[in-house]
């Protein structure tokens, strides 16, 4: 199935590109024949129904799909151009380039300093106090919850507040300098307010990383990303500026989706 | 010195290489701080220890079989061992007395030949010693140095590390099945002999058991190996006298406890039931033997049976119907509380009451996980040793009479093997056969349990 | 329409349904009636165990006042080992003396009831003591089971008697006995201890533990996240299943068949039990350990990968302290089965007459539950209290296990 791109986007270094990546689960195809370049300054937002399988493809992109026994992925993905399924790539060293955060918060049951700590202390990127100090506390400020943590930093990560615990799963996948962050509906399990501190996050992180978000709210598409693919039972039908995507889509499928014919 | 001195030595040269690796590993750091190195150096040293201290144990396990063999047959050669018997008891305990005194653990000899032992030992324990110290520290060394030499900066020491870490796992699992493979091939090993011996014939279909120790072992009598009274005897006081006692108080219970007791009280008689299950069987035994025999031969006695005998199945029965009791419950208690409530709800929303329904829908309903607990419970139950050697008593009889005493499988099986009889004779070699017989049933119990509720659990789903 | 009434408001339904509500608290009272009479008979155990046992920590002593001023005795001189400073003792005649007062107090009838060995008890104290050897001290010593079963109103008539008379003046009485806590076995009850068994049984539990702990936490994290999902991983499945199931006294065929054939100079010594045992526990461990492994959450998991921690980090930074209540829960249940199990320990041999605590794990020794099986057979009524007390024992350290396999479970127990 063919992709309709739209024409006249910026030129922008692609950080990350698929090429005709098909993923199955057994022998059921859940994505069929992607290509998509992931730019290196903007937040990439893929919208669609649920079951279109986005995530499935999220999780294609840092090799998340290799935790399931029966997922099988085709076709070729980059980062910086280098394949990240060739059988010498170290998926270790992948997962610390390309981060992700998840749609239910999931901190570790340790305190809030060990749990932006583990990566930079599993990779070696420091490991004397004052080192993981300065990374933690910088980590935290980006993620944005350093001034109402500051003086916890031992209690559990888990007695945070909803909101305040992705924002620590945030600051965690910053921790460890990644150049991609992956989000897998990232506001779904949160009340509007930490929505919103989320969605101001993201405007913030946006330049820094290459940011790709799920997500099933299109104003939550529109608020925070400058490309957004429209998936449809496992197709990218779409891919273009969010603006255009919105307000003047080519193909039909994406207008019927968008004025909520179905949903 | 023995192997717990070399498995310290082995560890404290592997921590020794642990922190030389280490070191080398924080030399390529700092001196490549621009370029990633492939492992962090905590993983360098854990490689190098782990090629130091595998190896030596390994090699400690092997010696620790091998060197008192070696010690024993240095003694042997000596020329103050002329004068031994050749084989058997007498010579196994003068040399036990010798090596005792050697090793310094007793002050003097019980057996006067072993003097002239002591001297022989002393001189071949302390060579075989040094050979091993020797060997433990060459090997550590050659291992240590070749890993040690591996470490680089561009050496891929987590990942190896880690598939280490998973071949351990992998082995820690392997030693169920060691241990289920040496169970079976131990007792087939033996039973085959015993078979050589007496007829396979005569064992599973005689009906009289009374085998001599003492007997000559290469003409044994197969009429007196019939192990049915045994079989009967296990079925009987087991699966028969046991079971009549439990499954009406196990499900009883279950039923009592699902459907009619509240949450708090539920809350303190479970553990309750399952505190039965945790107490040893050497207690029920010595209860059934104490209390419980005595009181049922007085009773009888007080109803004009006398010929009541002191040890009986009766007593051993019902004091294994006891600790049974948690097995049927729990399973039943599993099996009702699984049944949908809708199926209840249905029922009661008819009318009927909750006897009814308990009687006509949830214990039909959860038919199959009663019976499973049930064959579970039987298991358990013919597998029992305590209860049964402490009052059911060591007459082999074939009769029907609760208030005699009967043996039963695992008794015989302990009594052959603590007897006086040397180990090749036919009466200590049928305990294996019989050990042999009790492993395949229990085994088949439990197979039939779990697949019958496999089976029949899909219904709900 | 017609008058008739309905089918269910006849006097025939009526009546029928009072019988139907009587067979309902029949039933009732049934099920009620077996939950009693189980737990029931569970106290009524304990409660016979208990007021057997209770006469266990007690035995009957004879008091014997000794005027060492008249006997000549001197004290070995300091520095001696406690066997050779008894041996010297000995040889100065302190048994004869101890006889003498012995006759003295009680007279010859009540002196002959006196245990043998009565005199090391006073040497014992004389050794810590020796300033008694100045005055004159009373000693509290051990009767004759004879004389003791006489006290308790057993045995032949005239032991009765000359108990009852004894007692009447004040020489004869049942004393607490803590010294059964410390003493090992011996060939007549009121001299018996259970400090041999004990030693012996916490030195094959410590190898158990130390052998089916790690073998079975490393098997249930191979089998929960390790293993693919092929033919190999449901062989071992079905293998410690079957395992979990077999009866205890086969592990001691085994123990006897290989343990034995490799160190056969280690008959009845801790370590062939530990090591028997530790096969019979590690499937316990194995399946709890897999539970308490399953109930850790898939997204901490994925979080742990997605930062990037190889699968060895995941399961050894995150998964394993998480389930590790639950699967020391299991350890210790496992454990406390094994500490009561006999027979397997019966067929490798440690049911031998162990006198001394053993020295080490490779020493003869034998278990509590063993020791309580040898006693059984004694016809002693002596032997009958102490069986019981020695089994209260056991049930107070059985307890004990349990209770802190519950504490930890209720405090850990995390609702994911």
């Amino acid at each position: 199935m063919v992709t309709v791109v739209h024409p006249n986007l910026e030129q922008n270094d692609a950080k990350m590109s698929a090429k005709d990546v098909s993923v199955f689960y057994g022998d059921k195809m859940a994505i069929d024949r992607v290509s998509i370049d992931i730019p290196t300054k903007y937040v990439t937002a893929f919208i669609g129904p649920s079951g279109c399988g986005k995530s499935t493809f999220l999780r294609a992109l840092n090799r998340m799909n290799d935790t399931i026994p029966s997922a099988r992925v085709e076709g070729e993905i980059t980062l910086d151009g280098e394949d990240i399924y060739r059988s010498d790539m170290d998926v270790v060293q992948l997962r610390a380039r390309v981060g992700m955060v998840f749609q239910k918060p999931n901190p570790f049951p340790k305190s809030i300093y060990d749990n932006v700590a583990y990566g930079p202390k599993i990779h070696g990127l420091a490991s004397a106090r004052a080192d993981l100090d300065e990374v933690v506390e910088k980590s935290l400020r980006r993620a944005g919850l350093w001034t109402e943590v500051k003086d916890r930093l031992e209690d559990s990560g888990t007695a945070l507040s909803g909101g305040q615990q992705q924002r620590l799963c945030i600051a965690r996948a910053i921790a460890v300098d990644p150049e991609v962050i992956l989000m897998d509906e990232p506001c779904s399990a949160l009340d509007p307010i930490a929505t919103a501190k989320i969605e101001e996050l993201i405007n913030e992180l946006n330049g820094s990383y290459a940011i790709v978000i799920v997500t099933h709210s299109m104003q939550q598409a529109a608020r925070v990303s400058q490309r957004t693919a429209f998936f449809h039972l496992g197709n990218m039908v779409e891919y273009g500026r969010t603006s255009d995507i919105f307000t003047k889509p080519l193909e039909k499928r994406t207008q019927d989706y968008i004025t909520g014919r179905y949903g | 010195m023995s192997p717990a001195i070399l498995l310290v030595l082995a560890l404290g040269l592997g921590l020794a290489g642990w922190l030389a690796a280490r070191a080398r590993a924080w030399a390529f750091k700092r001196d490549n701080s621009a370029k990633r190195i492939a492992a962090l150096p905590t993983y360098h040293a854990w490689y190098v220890a782990l090629w130091i201290v595998i190896p030596v144990v390994v090699f400690i396990g092997l010696w620790s079989v091998i060197a008192p063999q070696l010690v024993t047959q240095a003694v042997l050669a000596a020329p103050a061992a002329a004068d031994l018997p050749t084989f058997g008891f007498q010579r196994d305990a003068i040399l036990s007395d010798a090596r005792s005194v050697a090793m310094g653990d007793t002050v003097g000899v019980f057996n006067q030949a072993a003097n002239a032992l002591v001297e022989p030992y002393r001189a071949a324990i302390s060579r075989y010693n040094m050979i091993g110290a020797l060997c433990t520290l060459v090997i550590a060394f050659l291992t240590g140095v070749w890993a040690f030499l591996r470490v680089k900066p561009n050496f891929t020491a987590r990942t190896r590390v880690e598939r280490a870490v998973m071949v351990i796992l992998l082995l820690a699992s392997l030693v169920a099945i060691l241990t289920t493979l040496g169970i079976v091939v131990s007792l087939v090993f033996e039973t085959v002999r015993f078979f050589g011996a007496v007829s396979p014939i005569d064992f599973l279909f005689g009906t009289h058991w009374g085998p001599d120790p003492m007997s000559n072992p290469d003409n044994p009598d197969g009429t007196r190996y019939g192990a049915i009274p045994l079989f009967w005897g296990t079925i009987y006081i087991g699966a028969i006298i046991a079971m009549i006692v439990a499954i009406p108080l196990g499900l009883m219970s279950a039923i009592y406890l699902t459907q009619y007791a509240s949450p708090r009280t539920r809350a303190w008689i479970k553990p309750a039931l399952e505190v039965l299950a945790g107490v040893p069987t050497v207690v029920y035994g010595y209860f059934a033997a104490l209390t419980v025999a005595p009181a049922i031969r007085d009773l009888a006695f007080s109803v004009g049976l006398t010929n009541a005998s002191n040890e009986s199945a009766l007593a051993a029965g019902l004091v294994m119907g006891i600790m049974i009791i948690p097995f049927v419950s729990s399973m039943a208690d599993d099996s009702i509380a699984a049944v949908p409530q809708a199926l209840r709800d249905g029922s009661l929303a008819m009318g009927a009451t909750t006897s009814e329904t308990i009687r006509q829908v949830l214990v039909p309903a959860a038919l199959p996980g009663i019976v499973a607990g049930i064959m579970l419970a039987v298991s358990r139950a013919i597998g029992e040793t305590m209860i049964v050697v402490m009052a059911a008593g060591a007459a082999a009889n074939l009769t029907g009479n609760p208030l005699e005493a009967m043996t039963t499988v695992t008794f015989q099986i302990v009594a052959m093997l603590t007897g006086e009889g040397s180990f090749d004779h036919p009466a200590t070699l049928s305990a294996f056969a019989l050990g042999f017989v009790l492993f395949i049933v229990t085994l088949g119990l439990n197979f039939i349990a779990l697949s019958v509720v496999k089976r029949f659990r899909e219904v709900y789903d | 329409m017609t008058e008739q009434a309905a089918p269910t408001r006849t006097d025939k339904f009526e009546a029928r349904l009072k019988r139907r509500y009587a067979a309902e608290r029949r039933f009732k009272m049934a099920g009620l009636g077996a939950v009693l009479f189980s737990v029931g008979v569970l106290l009524f155990l304990l409660v016979t165990m208990s007021i057997n046992g209770i006469g266990g920590f007690q035995r009957a002593e004879l008091s014997v006042p000794i005027d060492f001023t008249q006997a000549g005795l001197s004290a070995a001189p300091a520095g001696l080992s406690q066997p050779s400073a008894v041996q010297s003792l000995q040889a100065q005649g302190l048994p004869q003396v101890v006889e003498y007062f012995a006759e003295e107090s009680l007279g010859k009838a009540g002196a002959d009831q006196l245990s043998d060995n009565a005199w090391r008890t006073v040497a014992d104290q004389i050794i810590t003591n020796p300033a008694i050897l100045r005055g004159t001290e009373e000693f509290s010593l051990a009767a004759s089971p004879k004389l003791a079963g006489g006290l308790g109103g057993e045995g032949s008539a005239e032991m009765q008697s000359l108990a009852a008379d004894l007692a009447a003046q004040g020489k004869l009485e049942n004393r607490l006995d803590l010294g059964f806590l410390t003493r090992s076995d011996a060939t007549n009850s009121q001299m018996v201890g259970i400090w041999g068994a004990l030693k012996g049984s916490i030195l094959t539990m410590l190898v158990t533990l130390l052998l089916a702990f790690p073998i079975g936490v490393m098997a249930a994290l191979y089998l929960e996240e390790y293993a693919p999902k092929n033919r190999w991983t449901d062989v071992i499945e079905v293998s410690i299943n079957n395992l979990a199931a077999v009866p205890s006294i086969i592990f001691g065929l085994l123990g006897l068949a290989v343990f034995l054939a490799l160190f056969p100079n280690m008959r009845s010594a801790p370590l062939i039990g530990g090591m028997t045992l530790a096969l019979m526990t590690m499937p316990v461990i194995v399946i709890s350990g897999r539970n308490a492994i399953k109930a850790v959450p898939q997204s901490i998991r994925d979080g742990a990968l997605a930062i990037g921690a190889s699968q060895v980090q995941v399961v050894f930074h995150h998964v394993l302290p998480l389930a590790l209540p639950g699967i020391l829960t299991g350890t210790i249940i496992g454990m406390a089965r094994a500490l009561g199990e006999t027979a397997p320990l019966l067929m490798i041999g440690m049911r031998a007459f162990v006198a001394t605590p053993p020295a080490g794990f490779t020493s003869p020794a034998t278990v509590l539950p063993v020791q309580i099986f040898l006693w059984s057979d004694e016809i002693d009524r002596g032997f009958v209290e102490r069986t019981s007390a020695a089994i209260i024992v056991l049930l107070v350290f059985l307890l004990l296990m349990n209770g802190i396999a519950i504490y930890l479970r209720n405090r850990f127990e995390k609702k994911w």
